[in-house]
Order: C-alpha cells, then structure tokens, then sequence
C-alpha cells in the first residue's frame, strides 16, 4: 500500500518547481491526446502557444486577456488563503458589470470625469454584495458557501440575460439582445506606451490589474489583515484564541474577492464591449480560479499566472481559426493544467511512501509512528 | 395537448434524473464531483459517435455510460489516488471534459443519427393524460429502475449502508476496517456512468445532433438537484420532474406571451436550492441525511 504522509519541511525550490513542471507536463499529456485524436501535436502546441505570439501587437492582447484573470485571481487567492471556496467569482464579474452598467446607461449624455470611478465604485460594491449572499448564509447558517456561490454564478447569468433583452435593451438594436452603448466617458480608452504607441488592444485596465496584484500582495504578506486571512486558513483555532473572529475574515475576503470580481466585470466591457451584451466574460471567473493555484496562491506570482493562462485563452482563438476546432478545446489544457497542479500540491505536502503488509515503512531513515 | 406537453417535461427530466442519481451515490460516499457537466459532455460524444459509426443507437447507450466512467476515473485518480481538492479537481474535470468533447466532436457537427425508437406499452399508453409516461423510451424506462435500484441498494443492502457510513465519517468506517478508497472510487465510477448515460440521453433521445457544450448546465442542475432532493432517490425524480416543468413552462410561457420573463422560471431550481441548501445547514446537518463528511480529503492512517 502507498500512503501518504506529511512533510515536515518544504525547499523553496520544490515551491517553485511544482508550476513549472506543471505546466511541461501539460504540454506534454495535451499533445498526447491531440496526437491520439489524428491531429499531428506539434503544429497544434504552436498553434497554441507560439503563434499567438508570433505579432508584436498580440503581447498587448497577451496583457488584455490576462487583466481580468489578475484582478478575479487576486481576490480569490484571499478566499483560499483563508480556506473560503468562492467558486462564484464568475456570477460576481456578471454582477459588476450590471452595476457598473447601470451608472452609465443612467447618464448617457455625460462627459464627466467622475463616470468611470463612479462606475467602478458601483462595480465593486455589486461584486461584493452578490458575494456578501454566500458570506452571510455561511456565517449565519453554516451554509457551504461553494455550492451557493455556484449556484448564483447561475442567478446572475441569467439576471443578465433579463436585462439586457428587457428593461435595458437599446430600442435601436433591432431586435438583439444589447444595452446602448456607454458614454465615452464610461470607456477605459487605450493605453498609448512610449516608444511603441498602441499596443494591440492594450488599455489602462492593465495597469490597475498589476497594480492590485502588488497591493494584494502587500496586503497578505505585511499587514495585520493579511495576517489574519493567513491565519484563519492554517490553524483557525489559533486564531480565535488570538480574538480574531472568523466571521469577520469570512465575509471580508468573499467580499473583497467579489468586489475585484466585479471591478473585472466592469473593466471588461468598459474597455473592450463597451454595452451589456449576455455573454460578457469567457468563463474568466472560473479560469482564474486555475490562475489562483497556478500561482500557488501568491498575489504577486498572480501576474506571472495570468499571463500564462491567458497564453492558452489567446491559443484557443488562434486555433479556433487556424485548425477549425472549437474555442473550449482550450479547456483541454485548461483542465489537465489543474489536474497537475493539484496533484503537485499534495506532492509538495504529503511524501508518498510504500510500506509493506507488515506495515513496516520500506524506506531507509524514515521514522515510522 | 395536455399529456404532449406531459411528454416533453419527462423528456427533458431523463437527462437530469440519470446525472444526478449518479451523483448522490458518489455523494453519499463522501465525494463531492463537480465534474457532472464535464462528464455528461464526454458520454454525449461518445454516444452520438458510437451511433454515428455503428448505425445502431443502442450502441451509443453503451460507449455513452462508458466514456462518463473513464473520464470520472481521472476524477477517482486525483481526488482519492492522489487526496487533491475536491471542489478544484471537479471544477478542472468539466473544464477538461468540455474541451475534449469539443474537440472529439469537432467533425461530427452537422452530422445527424437514428435516434432511439418511442417505445409505447401496450394498453398503459392508452391511458389519457397518464399515458404519456408509457410512451416514452428504454433508456427513460431503464431510468426509472436504476433509481428504484440506487434506493434499494442505498437503503436496504448491507454495501448500501458500508458505503453511507464511509460518506459519514470516513476515519470511522478505516477503523472498522472498509477500504473507504475503494468504496468511494466505485461509487464515483456509478456517477460517472450514470453521468454519462444522463449526457448520451440527449444525441440519442432529444436531439439527433452534436453541437459542442450541448448539456447547456444541465449538470450544474443535476448537481442541484441533488441537494434539492436532499440526498433522497425518489425524491430526486420528483424534483427532476418539477425542474424539468420548470424548463417546458417558460418554453411554453413565451409562446403564449406570459409576462413572467422565462429567465426567472429558469432560475428558480438555483434559488430553490440555496433555499434548501440554508434550511438543511440551519436545521443541523444529521437531520436531512447530508453526509457528514462531503468533499472532506481522506487520509488513510495505519
């Protein structure tokens, strides 16, 4: 029999290594499987994960398709630090985007430079109190808050859908299910860098995207918060021995994760749809939670894991063209990446070891108990 | 008219009947798959793969219950082999699952199969209003007494109640001596082809095509429905048959211009479980048959 048994100690190497070998292996096991299915794996991977590249304009898209992925994943490694499941970050995005929405369509004819941040403020707070539901039953009722959190990411799809083909459709939209555009003064316009000008689609949601990582990570790592969060995950007996509530580190990191869910939502179509269509996001809620881990829940390596993730997504568009194969294959390399990651996760914690029938441990120097 | 629209809800309510049995077994183990959607998906392809080549959609019944199996083995081999987190590997199984079957049925689109025959029973379907559910087919028929199955299995067999008390408390039941992994893979398997049989049901029964993401979140409702039943067989197809109305009244609603927007009767088995969901916690879990140790990792000790 193989069990498993805990480390003691954990190398800052194996830390590192665990993503990186990850994602080698899912090269690897995803051009297994495209090979087993005929298409040749070589040209799919670069179809994948090199053309996308392959214009200097693409890196700006690279940066786009990983903002909203940065934002949601901070938040959400937040939740999971604190051992909090919000698996809803997806219905929270839905929710910001109405809320923001909301501001806009309401003035449309402002040139104000208050309608963005009153926007994003109006986001935030959406995100939050859609996340606040799960947080409250949790506290309140003891209610998994993973399953309620799912279940809304349902509600809000389809509060969404109501809005955009009732109350808020754009009587000029003949007929399809759109809002009118937002104000100019409700766009999130380009980002011109020095030097290079515009790059792609890049916009000033990015900037604020890094920004939130690095304040995350300041947050986690150096404050009493963070500290707290930290805390209530590893040992929250300890925790409240040190009078700090539970309660209070529940609801604050749903709804801080929520708030950044929702502030995606409304950077998203502020900068790239620019009205409420029923489809906003691509699954960006539930792809992050695979950033958040990729990251190995870490705001800063947040970054670094978004830009990766946001690697495939890119490939996945590329290749919907190039290879004539679905968007959601994507998820192929999506989904294994998890599997790897997870799995290198109970590898970094647990030590494999064989022990025979006689329950003796086959290995030199191991202490068995 | 009355016992058409009858027919069309106990259609629709096959799919969810059979993904969700699958899923309370593996749950009542212990294990929470998140994977249902994932899992229906692969037994859809399969199914209306295997139909395409083979010409016979029985064919497709089989590789369909099969493919949901194989890809909730991958599920078995992270969260039990390897202790992963439930709720991630699920979450990870869909993604992966969708991806696939997307790409497996990338040149099957378009292509259309012989559905299952409606299977009538003589005298019973003549029966009016009532007699649609006698006009129905195998696979719906076969439904019907994989849950009479899972309940008697569940309820009344000494592997039943082993397999429960592992759902319980797993520490306890590795103390008494039950192989809880082994208990809890095969139960995640039965999911996973149940699932699977939920997914084939649709190429085969509803819509003689494939089109990529077909389920539409069925699986995420069968993953409701299980609470909504609270952990309970026959409550189950009674739930599936409500949401399944559910489904048909705003279908038919819109038709005859009701003012209710069909986007709120779809939402109502969502809401309707975390209602469910915040009663059952509020209430203590023991009450309602939850088992006590869902989506907790197992750690054997020696």
């Amino acid at each position: 029999m193989i069990f498993l048994q805990s480390r003691t100690s954990v190398s800052v190497y194996v830390t590192l290594l665990v993503p990186l070998i990850s994602v080698l292996a899912t090269l690897i096991a995803g051009g297994l499987i495209f090979a087993a299915l005929g298409y040749a794996p070589l040209p799919a991977l670069y179809e994948f994960f090199i053309a996308p590249l392959s214009r200097p304009d693409q890196f700006g898209n690279l940066l786009v398709k990983a903002c909203p992925l940065i934002i949601i994943g901070t938040g959400l490694v937040f939740c999971y630090r604190a051992n909090i499941w919000n698996i809803g970050a997806e219905g929270q995005l839905i929710a910001g985007a109405v809320g923001a929405g909301g501001v806009a369509l309401s003035f449309p004819d402002t040139t104000s430079v208050f309608l963005l941040p009153g926007m994003a403020v109006c986001a935030i707070l959406s995100g939050a109190l859609w996340a606040a539901i799960p947080a409250l039953c949790k506290v309140r009722f003891r209610t998994n808050e993973i399953l309620v959190s799912l279940m809304l990411t349902y509600v809000a799809a389809l509060l969404i859908d109501w809005i955009v083909r009732g109350p808020w459709r754009d009587p000029m939209s003949f007929g399809f299910p759109l809002t009118p555009y937002y104000p100019d003064a409700g766009l999130i316009s380009a980002l011109h860098l020095p030097f290079i000008g515009r790059l792609g689609q890049l916009h000033w949601g990015v900037p604020v995207a890094l920004l939130i990582a690095v304040a995350g990570y300041f947050f986690l790592s150096r404050m009493l918060g963070g500290f707290q969060v930290k805390l209530m995950g590893d040992a929250p007996r300890a925790g409240t021995f040190a009078g700090f509530s539970p309660n209070r580190v529940t609801v604050g990191v749903l709804m801080s994760s929520g708030g950044l869910a929702g502030l995606a939502g409304m950077i998203e179509v502020s900068a790239n749809i620019g009205q409420l269509q029923p489809n906003i996001s691509f699954g960006y809620g539930f792809t992050a939670i695979i950033v958040a881990f990729l990251a190995r829940l870490n705001p800063l390596a947040v970054i670094v894991a978004g830009l990766v993730v946001a690697l495939a997504e890119l490939g996945g568009d590329t290749a919907q063209i190039s290879m004539a194969i679905p968007k959601v294959v994507t998820g192929i390399f999506k989904g294994i990446l998890l599997f790897f990651l997870l799995a290198g996760e109970t590898l970094t914690r647990f030590q494999p070891i064989w022990v025979g029938r006689s329950g003796q441990a086959f290995k030199k120097g191991h202490e068995t108990i | 008219m009355i016992d058409e629209l009858l027919l069309t809800v106990l259609l629709t309510s096959v799919p969810l009947i059979l993904a969700a049995t699958g899923e309370l077994v593996a749950e009542k183990s212990g294990v929470l798959n998140l994977g249902v959607e994932g899992m229906m998906l692969m037994g859809a392809v399969a199914a209306f793969g295997a139909a395409l080549v083979s010409g016979s959609p029985y064919l497709g019944i089989i590789s369909g219950g099969l493919a949901g199996m194989a890809t909730a083995a991958v599920f078995a081999l992270f969260t039990l082999g390897l202790a992963t987190n439930q709720v991630a590997t699920g979450l990870a199984l869909t993604i992966f699952g969708t991806g696939l079957s997307g790409l497996i049925g990338a040149p099957l689109v378009g292509q259309a199969i012989e559905g299952i025959p409606e299977l009538h029973i003589v005298m019973l379907s003549q029966i009016p209003v009532f007699g649609a559910a006698f006009k129905l087919d195998i696979m719906a028929y076969g439904c019907i007494f994989l849950v009479a199955l899972t309940s008697w299995f569940l309820s009344s067999t000494r592997a039943g109640l082993i397999l429960r008390s592992v759902g319980i408390n797993h520490d306890s039941a590795h103390a008494l001596g039950y192989p809880v992994l082994m208990i809890r893979s095969l139960a995640v398997l039965f999911g996973g082809f149940m699932a699977g049989l939920g997914g084939a049901y649709l190429p085969l029964v509803l819509t003689p095509h494939w089109a990529e993401g077909m389920t539409a979140g069925r699986g995420w409702i069968a993953l409701a429905l299980v609470v909504f039943a609270s952990w309970r067989p026959w409550r189950l197809v009674a739930g599936a048959i409500l949401f399944g109305g559910v489904t048909i009244m705003q279908l038919s609603g819109q038709a005859k211009g009701w003012t209710i927007p069909p986007q709120f009767l779809s939402m109502l088995p969502y809401l309707a479980t975390i209602f469910v969901l915040v009663f059952i916690s509020s209430r203590g879990r023991n009450y309602f048959g939850a088992p006590a140790h869902l989506g907790r990792v197992f750690h054997p000790t020696r």
